[in-house]
C-alpha cells in the first residue's frame, strides 16, 4: 500500500478529519475537476460555434474545396488537406533524422559530446514558432527559391510521375518550404523520445548480442529497435500531434492559397493558417463558423493522434513493467 | 553476392548506418546554427537601448519595443499567476488524493490532451467566451488564453514531482500526528519544491513564445495600455507585425525583439535545467546506466 | 497512468520543450529543501492585487480610443495618431486586420471605430446599426517585381490585368503584354501573382475595378473582400502583399500606393477609362475623386473606381469610418469624432506627404452635419461641428 498518499479519513489521533482537510482536498479537487471541465468546455464551445456552418454544409464539409466568402460556401478540404500534407511530410523527414540523432546519441557520441549534442538538439524544441516563421521566411525561403528549387524543378519536373510534384515558379515558399521547418520543429521532440527509449533497453539485451559477435547496427537492428517499437511509435505520434497543430511558422511561409495543388512547391493553406490569417476578420455568421468548425477539425484531429499515443505508452508501462529496475 | 564477404558486409552495412547517424544529427545541427546565426547577424546589430526606453513606432519613425517588452511580462506574469496555482492543486489532487481511480485518469487523459491542443484553438476558444463577451479585446483575455496553456504543463509536471516523493517522508509526518494537509504543504510540496518551480518555468518559457492565441486575445497596442482592460503590446505579435511588414525599420525591431524572446526563452530553460540537474545531480547515481 | 513509474513518458512531456530524462531517483530524506513556502502566499497574494480590473477609461478622461480596420490607409493613421497624441495625450490605437475585421469588430462593439475601405449598403448599415462616412482617398497600384523593369515603365490595361489575375497569362513576355509595351524588353519568367489572405476592402476595390473593365473577371470571380482568387499567393494585409511582392521574383500584386512609396516599389501605369495612360499619383487621385457626389450619396455610399477623367487614377477608393449609431458610450463616441474632425482639419499635409487625397472641405463639413444630426442622445447631440 505504499502506491498512493496514505488515505486518512481519520487523524491520526483518531478524531475526525479536520476542517482544513477538508477545504485542502476539497480545493484540490475542484481544481482537477476544473481541468477536466475545460477541456470539456473548449470541445462544447467548438461545437456550438460550427453548428451553423456543419448544419448548412453537412459532411461534404470536409470534401469540398470551395472557399467563397462572397457567395458563402465554404468546405475544409484545402486546410485539412494541407494540414494533413505537411504534417506528413515533416514526419517523413524527421522520423529518419530522430532515429539517427537518437543512435549517434545513445550508441555513437563520445560521453563528452553527448550532453552538448543532446542539449543543441533541445535547444531546437525551446525556440518558438514565429521566429521559426521569420527565419523561414527571410532566411531560408531565399535560399532555397535561389538556388535549390531550380535545380530541384529542373531535375525532377521532369519524372513520369512525381514529376508534377516539384514543379512551380521558384517563390520559396510553399508546402515543401513549410514541411520542412515542420520537420525541424517536430525532430527534438520525436529524437528525445526516442532517446529516452532506446536508453531503458536492458544492458544485458544488448550485452548479450555483443558477446555473439553483433556490430552496433545490428544491435540496434535487432534488439534495440524492436524492444523499443511502441515507445518509438508513441513518439512519433506525439511528434505529429505537434506538427498538425502548428501555427506561425507554417502561416509565414505557406503561401495562404485555398487551392489544391498537385505541386509542393506550390502555396497552400493548413488549417491553423487559415485560422490565424482570416478568423479576426470573419464577417457573416458562415464565414465565422465554417473558420470554427476548421478549428474543431483540429481539435478532432489532435484529439485522435494523441490518444493513439497514449494508448501506445500506455502498453509500454504495462509491458515492460517487469524488467526494469 | 558473394563478392563480399559476410563479415565485411556486415561491418559495411555497420559503417553506413553510422555514417547515416552522423549526418542525421549534422542535419539537425546545421538548422540550429544556422537559426541562431541568422538571430544574431540580424538581431544584434539592433540591439540598443531604445528597445527597451521606446514605444513602438509607427512605419518610417525610430522607436523600441519598450512596450511590447512589459506587455509581454504582464501578460506571462498574468498567465502564471492565474494558471499555476491552478495547475499545482490539480497536480496535487492527481498524486496525493486519487492515484489511482478511474476519474484521475480520465482527468490526466483530458490534461494531456489540453497540453497538446493547438494553441490556436485554444485562442478561438477564449474569443469566442471571453473577448466577445466583454466586448472588447484586453490584456485580461490574454492572460486567461496563456493560463490555458500554463495549466496542463504545470499538472503534469507537479504530479510527477509530487509522485517522486517517497511515501516514508509522508508516513513520517503522518506518524508525528499531522493531518494530510499539513503533510502535503509542509513536507510533500518542500520536497518537490524546485521540481514544481521548474514545471512553472517551463510553463514560462512555453508561453513567452507563444503568439497565435494573442492574435485574437490582447492583440496589439501601438502605445501603454493603461489598463489590464485594453489590448496590450506584446512581442511575439509585435514581431509577427513588424516582420509580415514592407518596411526596413520595422524589420530591425522585429528582429531585434526575436532577439530577446529567443535567448530569453534559452535563458529560461537552461536555467530549469540547471534547477532539476542541482536536484538530481548529488543523488544516487544511475550506475551503469549512464547518463 | 500505471504507477509512478512511465518508463519512456518523461518527467515533463516533450511538450513542454526539456525533457528529464527518464525515472529519477526518488529524492532522499536529507534534501528536503528548506524554501520558505509560507512567503508564496502573500507573494501570491501582493501579485494578485495588482491585477485587479483597472477602472475603464473614465467619462470625461478618454484616454484612448480603439479602432479595427482597413490596411490601406493605416499608414496616414499612424501619422495622424502619432501627431494626435503628442498634441492632445489621446492614444489612437489602430489595429490594422483588414476591412472585414474593422467590419466585424464594429458590428461586435468590441472597438470603439471601425475602418472599412469597402463601403457597406445602406441596407447593411441600418441592419447593423452603423453610420459611414469617407475619411480619405486613396489609391490602389498594381505593384510588380521584374528584373529590369522601373517604377512606370510597364503599361497595362484592365483586359491584361485581370487576365493576369484570372491566371490566363502566365509568363511575362506574354504576347498581350508585349503589344502593350513596344520596346519594353520583357524576360521569360513565370508571373507569380500575390493576393490578400484576409478580409480586405483594398481586395474589394480591386475586383471591383477588374468586374467593371473585364466581363470575364465578373463572371468567374466578381467582387468582394475575399474572393475565390482563381491563382496566386495571399499575403496578410497590404503590408503582407507588398512584403510577398519584394521578395518573390516575376511577382505582381496590388497595394494602396503609400505602401508602394513607403517601400520604394515598382508601380506600373495603367490605361484609364478615357483611354490616357497614367500613373498613379495623389493629383490623379485626386482627378477621380473629383466628380464624386457624395452629397447625394446615400449613406455616403460611392465607388470611385474607372471614374470618367482625362486624368484620372482608374483604381481609387475612399476608406470609410463606421461608427455606432446609438453607441454604448457616448463620451467615447465624442472623443472619436474630435479626433476625426481634427483629422479633417490638420491632417490634410500629412496625409498629402503620403499621396493620399484629403477629404475636400466641402464634404466633411457635410459629414460634420450629419454627425450633428444623426448621432444623437438623450443629452443631445454627440458632437457639434462648431468644436475645435
Amino acid at each position: 500500500m505504499t502506491q498512493s498518499a496514505p488515505r486518512t479519513r481519520r487523524g491520526v489521533s483518531g478524531g475526525s478529519v479536520s476542517l482544513a482537510d477538508l477545504l485542502f482536498r476539497g480545493s484540490a479537487r475542484i481544481a482537477a475537476w476544473l481541468v477536466l471541465a475545460l477541456v470539456l468546455g473548449i470541445g462544447l464551445r467548438l461545437a456550438l460555434g460550427s453548428a451553423p456552418a456543419l448544419a448548412r454544409f453537412g459532411p461534404g464539409f470536409l470534401a469540398s474545396a470551395e472557399w467563397n466568402a462572397v457567395s458563402e460556401r465554404f468546405g475544409a478540404l484545402v486546410p485539412l488537406v494541407g494540414t494533413l500534407v505537411t504534417s506528413t511530410l515533416a514526419m517523413l523527414i524527421a522520423v529518419p533524422a530522430s532515429f539517427g540523432i537518437a543512435i549517434f546519441v545513445t550508441e555513437l557520441a563520445p560521453p563528452l559530446v553527448r550532453r552538448p549534442v543532446a542539449m543543441a538538439i533541445e535547444l531546437l524544441a525551446a525556440i518558438p514558432s514565429i521566429i521559426y516563421g521569420i527565419w523561414g521566411l527571410f532566411a531560408f525561403a531565399p535560399f532555397f527559391a535561389d538556388h535549390l528549387q531550380p535545380w530541384l524543378t529542373e531535375h525532377l519536373g521532369e519524372l513520369p510521375l512525381a514529376g508534377r510534384l516539384f514543379q512551380g515558379p521558384p517563390m520559396g515558399i510553399g508546402v515543401f518550404t513549410a514541411s520542412l521547418i515542420l520537420s525541424i520543429m517536430v525532430i527534438p521532440f520525436v529524437s528525445s523520445v526516442m532517446r529516452d527509449v532506446f536508453e531503458v533497453v536492458p544492458h544485458e539485451l544488448k550485452e548479450s548480442a555483443y558477446a555473439m559477435g553483433a556490430t552496433t547496427w545490428e544491435v540496434l537492428r535487432h534488439v534495440v529497435f524492436p524492444y523499443t517499437r511502441v515507445g518509438v511509435m508513441g513518439g512519433i505520434l506525439l511528434g505529429l500531434g505537434r506538427a498538425l497543430g502548428e501555427t506561425m511558422a507554417v502561416t509565414f511561409v505557406i503561401g495562404n492559397a485555398h487551392r489544391l495543388s498537385a505541386s509542393l512547391f506550390m502555396p497552400g493553406n493548413t488549417i491553423s493558417s487559415a485560422l490565424a490569417n482570416e478568423f479576426t476578420e470573419a464577417v457573416g455568421e458562415m464565414y465565422t463558423s465554417s473558420l470554427v468548425a476548421l478549428g474543431l477539425v483540429l481539435f478532432g484531429l489532435t484529439f485522435v493522434v494523441l490518444a493513439m499515443a497514449r494508448l501506445l505508452l500506455y502498453r509500454i508501462g504495462r509491458q515492460s513493467g517487469t524488467g526494469r529496475a | 553476392m558473394k563478392v563480399l564477404g559476410l563479415y565485411t558486409r556486415r561491418r559495411l552495412a555497420n559503417a553506413l548506418a553510422m555514417a547515416a547517424a552522423m549526418l542525421s544529427t549534422a542535419f539537425g545541427l546545421l538548422w540550429l546554427v544556422w537559426l541562431l546565426t541568422t538571430l544574431l547577424a540580424r538581431g544584434l546589430p539592433w540591439l540598443q537601448l531604445s528597445l527597451l526606453t521606446q514605444a513602438t513606432p509607427p512605419p518610417g519613425e525610430a522607436g523600441g519595443l519598450a512596450n511590447a517588452i512589459v506587455g509581454s511580462a504582464v501578460l506571462t506574469g498574468g498567465g502564471i499567476l492565474l494558471g499555476a496555482p491552478l495547475g499545482i492543486l490539480a497536480g496535487t489532487f492527481l498524486s496525493e488524493f486519487s492515484r489511482r481511480s478511474r476519474l484521475s485518469n480520465v482527468i490526466r487523459f483530458t490534461n494531456d490532451i489540453l497540453l497538446s491542443a493547438p494553441s490556436i484553438v485554444l485562442g478561438v476558444f477564449v474569443y469566442e467566451v471571453v473577448v466577445v463577451r466583454m466586448g472588447h479585446f484586453s490584456a485580461w483575455a490574454g492572460m486567461l488564453a496563456l493560463a490555458v496553456i500554463v495549466v496542463p504543463v504545470v499538472v503534469r509536471t507537479t504530479e510527477e514531482m509530487l509522485r517522486l516523493v517517497p511515501d516514508e517522508l509522508r508516513e513520517a509526518a503522518a506518524a508525528l500526528g499531522a493531518p494530510q494537509w499539513r503533510v502535503i504543504v509542509a513536507v510533500v510540496y518542500r520536497a518537490a519544491f524546485s521540481g514544481i518551480l521548474t514545471g512553472v518555468l517551463l510553463a514560462l518559457a512555453r508561453v513567452s513564445g507563444e503568439t497565435a492565441p494573442l492574435l485574437f486575445t490582447a492583440l496589439n497596442n501601438q502605445f501603454w495600455s493603461s489598463g489590464l482592460n485594453e489590448p496590450i503590446a506584446n512581442l511575439p505579435v509585435v514581431i509577427f507585425q513588424f516582420a509580415m511588414s514592407p518596411y526596413d525599420d520595422w524589420h530591425h525591431l522585429a528582429w531585434a525583439g526575436a532577439l530577446l524572446i529567443t535567448f530569453g526563452i534559452l535563458g529560461l530553460s537552461i536555467a530549469s535545467r540547471a534547477l532539476s540537474g542541482a536536484r538530481g545531480g548529488g543523488r544516487g547515481s544511475r550506475g551503469s546506466r549512464g547518463r | 497512468m500505471p504507477g509512478s513509474q512511465d518508463p519512456p513518458l518523461k518527467a515533463l512531456s516533450p511538450e513542454t520543450g526539456l525533457h528529464h530524462g527518464l525515472p529519477r531517483q526518488r529524492a532522499g530524506a536529507g534534501e528536503i529543501h528548506v524554501m520558505r513556502l509560507r512567503f508564496l502566499v502573500p507573494i501570491l497574494l501582493a501579485g494578485t492585487s495588482l491585477m485587479l480590473p483597472t477602472v475603464p477609461a473614465a467619462a470625461e478622461g478618454v484616454t484612448s480610443i480603439s479602432v479595427a480596420g482597413a490596411t490601406f490607409p493605416y499608414p496616414v493613421y499612424a501619422r495622424w495618431a502619432a501627431a494626435y497624441h503628442k498634441r492632445t495625450g489621446v492614444k489612437l490605437n489602430y489595429q490594422s486586420i483588414g476591412s472585414g475585421g474593422g467590419i466585424k469588430q464594429i458590428r461586435a462593439r468590441t472597438v470603439d471605430f471601425g475602418a472599412s475601405d469597402a463601403p457597406l449598403e445602406p441596407a447593411a448599415l441600418r441592419e447593423a446599426g452603423l453610420v459611414q462616412f469617407p475619411m480619405i482617398v486613396g489609391g490602389v497600384v498594381p505593384v510588380v517585381n521584374v528584373p529590369g523593369i522601373a517604377p512606370g515603365e510597364l503599361h497595362l490595361d484592365g483586359a491584361t490585368l485581370a487576365a493576369i489575375f484570372l491566371g490566363r497569362v502566365t509568363r511575362w513576355n506574354d504576347a498581350g503584354i508585349a503589344s502593350l509595351n513596344p520596346g519594353l524588353a520583357l524576360p521569360d519568367k513565370a508571373i507569380t501573382i500575390v493576393h490578400r489572405a484576409d478580409g480586405s476592402g483594398t481586395s474589394w476595390i480591386f475586383t471591383d475595378y477588374l468586374s467593371k473593365v473585364s466581363p470575364a473577371w465578373k463572371e468567374a470571380v466578381g467582387r468582394g473582400k475575399a474572393v475565390a482568387w482563381p491563382a496566386g499567393v495571399g499575403g496578410k494585409g497590404n503590408e503582407g502583399v507588398a512584403s510577398y511582392v519584394m521578395r518573390i521574383k516575376g511577382a505582381i500584386g496590388y497595394v494602396e500606393y503609400a505602401y508602394a512609396l513607403q517601400s520604394h516599389m515598382v508601380h506600373v501605369s495603367l490605361k484609364n477609362r478615357a483611354g490616357r495612360a497614367v500613373v498613379p499619383s495623389q493629383e490623379s487621385f485626386q482627378a477621380a475623386a473629383a466628380g464624386a457626389d457624395w452629397a447625394h450619396a446615400d449613406g455616403f455610399y460611392l465607388v470611385l473606381t474607372n471614374q470618367p477623367g482625362e486624368l484620372s487614377w482608374p483604381i481609387t477608393g475612399a476608406s470609410f469610418i463606421l461608427l455606432p449609431r446609438k453607441p454604448d458610450h457616448p463620451k467615447r463616441t465624442t472623443a472619436v469624432l474630435t479626433f476625426l474632425d481634427w483629422a479633417y482639419r490638420n491632417g490634410r499635409e500629412m496625409a498629402a506627404s503620403l499621396d493620399y487625397v484629403p477629404i475636400p472641405q466641402s464634404v466633411y463639413t457635410l459629414v460634420e452635419s450629419r454627425w450633428h444630426e444623426t448621432l444623437v442622445t438623450d443629452s443631445g447631440p454627440l458632437f457639434s461641428p462648431a468644436n475645435p
